[in-house]
């Protein structure tokens, strides 16, 4: 028994760290965090900036994706017709749907040419659970795009469930083909379609 | 809106009732771009970053004071103020507009023409256009292009040559600039036609309230 005990607390040691990172940051603090954590890598990386989409999925994968919520984002893109799919059907829209994003995402990350990034001062109250975080991101001689992040607090801490780009939300951009589809061709239709783009991204991909 | 009859069957935004004109159009577009962004990857590659910026800042700084304008009409003083501003600086000590001197000493650069402009005094959209060249505009933001178009001082050059040669230019820059995106939108797009409608209409609401929009907590809707 005490044995047992001081496994798992050896375990809890070793897992703390990991958890406790995301768990206690303010969300505007950790979109700072991670966006600074991403841009480290891609100013220092020549293939990402010459467009190597693979690399800077890996890093996306790592650096980004735990900060995430896909079950909701993907939630918002297919609208009202996400409660009428089965629990398999979430789930299999929603590991589709991050495969896209994934790459659209790692995509805009490969243009990136050392901008600078703006974090704007967020009002955020103690007891909220649903923020916005704004930050703009700087190039000469243009007005300024803004990227904002939707942010829910869920039980292990601050999760991202929509990317507004210039004020277009990246997820609620999907919804009138996300449900003109399911209208000719059902849920599956939708997921079908989703796999079939991821597929041939990857087929295609250099 | 003959066109638009045909193509019933598609219309899944009520924003957009004429889509199959609209879709005619985009595909006209479509073809066009086959011929100018070819010109724009062109330009870009062979044009050196200080030039391409000069170039963005040059045509910029023209806008600004059109921007300042309409600042001023929306009742927006400060950021009026501010425009005006910028071309000041930029025109003189900027060398005519070529270096963005005063986005450097914190004169932010604002983004406004006449159709944001008849949105804060109440105008709604109206229905979603597509048009050959110009591409997406809803009506109301047709017809503050129009007054743009009429007001911009490249337009307005009274050799033939030069005036065409510089609408050509921005036109460039303005394709060159948005190079970066076409194959984020390529890949992400299931159906670019309303990719590009939904992410033009969220885009547009977003330039008329400068940003500013409330974050609205989108909930779930229940199933019918």
């Amino acid at each position: 028994m005490k044995s047992l005990r001081s496994l798992l607390f050896g375990l809890f040691i070793v897992l703390a760290p990991a958890t406790a990172a995301a768990q206690e940051l303010a969300p505007d603090a950790m979109v700072r965090q991670v966006t600074e954590d991403v841009l480290t890598v891609v100013r220092q990386d020549k293939d990402i900036q010459n467009g190597n989409t693979r690399k800077a999925m890996d890093l996306v994968e790592t650096k980004v994706l735990p900060y995430f919520n896909f079950q909701h984002m993907t939630a918002l893109a297919v609208g009202r017709d996400w409660n009428r799919a089965t629990a398999e059907q979430k789930k299999r829209l929603t590991e589709e749907f991050k495969t896209l994003l994934v790459r659209t995402y790692s995509n805009a990350l490969t243009s990136y040419k050392n901008q600078k990034l703006v974090y704007k001062p967020s009002k955020i109250q103690p007891e909220d659970s649903n923020v916005l975080v704004r930050t703009e991101v700087v190039q000469p001689g243009n007005k300024a795009v803004q990227l904002d992040y939707a942010l829910e607090k869920l039980g292990d801490g601050w999760k991202v469930y929509d990317v507004i780009v210039a004020g277009v939300s990246l997820v609620t951009n999907y919804r009138d083909t996300f449900s003109q589809e399911v209208r000719n061709n059902g849920i599956d239709g939708l997921i079908s379609m989703l796999a079939n783009r991821n597929k041939q991204l990857e087929a295609g991909k250099k | 809106m003959i066109a638009a009859s045909g193509c019933a069957t598609t219309a899944n935004n009520p924003k957009d009732p004429y889509e199959g004109f609209n879709r005619a159009m985009f595909a006209v577009n479509e073809g066009l771009d086959v011929v100018i962004k070819p010109v724009a990857q062109g330009y870009d590659a062979a044009a050196p970053l200080p030039l391409k910026v000069a170039i963005g800042n040059f045509f910029g700084n023209v806008w600004d004071a059109w921007t300042a304008v309409n600042n001023f009409l929306q009742g927006k003083g400060q950021e009026g103020m501010s425009d005006v501003g910028r071309v000041l600086i930029n025109s003189t000590i900027g060398i005519g507009g070529a270096f963005d001197i005063a986005g450097e000493i914190g004169l932010t650069k604002h983004q406004e023409d006449f159709g944001q402009t008849l949105a804060r005094w109440g105008v709604g959209d109206g229905p979603y256009f597509y048009w050959p060249i110009i591409g997406p505009r809803t009506t109301r933001d047709t017809f503050g292009w129009m007054v743009d178009v009429y007001i911009d001082p490249v337009w307005r050059v009274d050799n033939m040559a030069l005036r065409n040669s510089l609408v050509a230019t921005r036109y460039i820059d303005v394709r060159a600039s948005l190079l970066p995106s076409d194959k984020v939108v390529d890949e992400a797009a299931f159906d670019k036609y309303d990719y590009v409608r939904n992410a033009y209409l969220q885009h547009r609401r977003s330039e008329i309230f400068d940003g500013q929009l409330p974050h609205e907590v989108i909930v779930d809707e229940p199933a019918k």
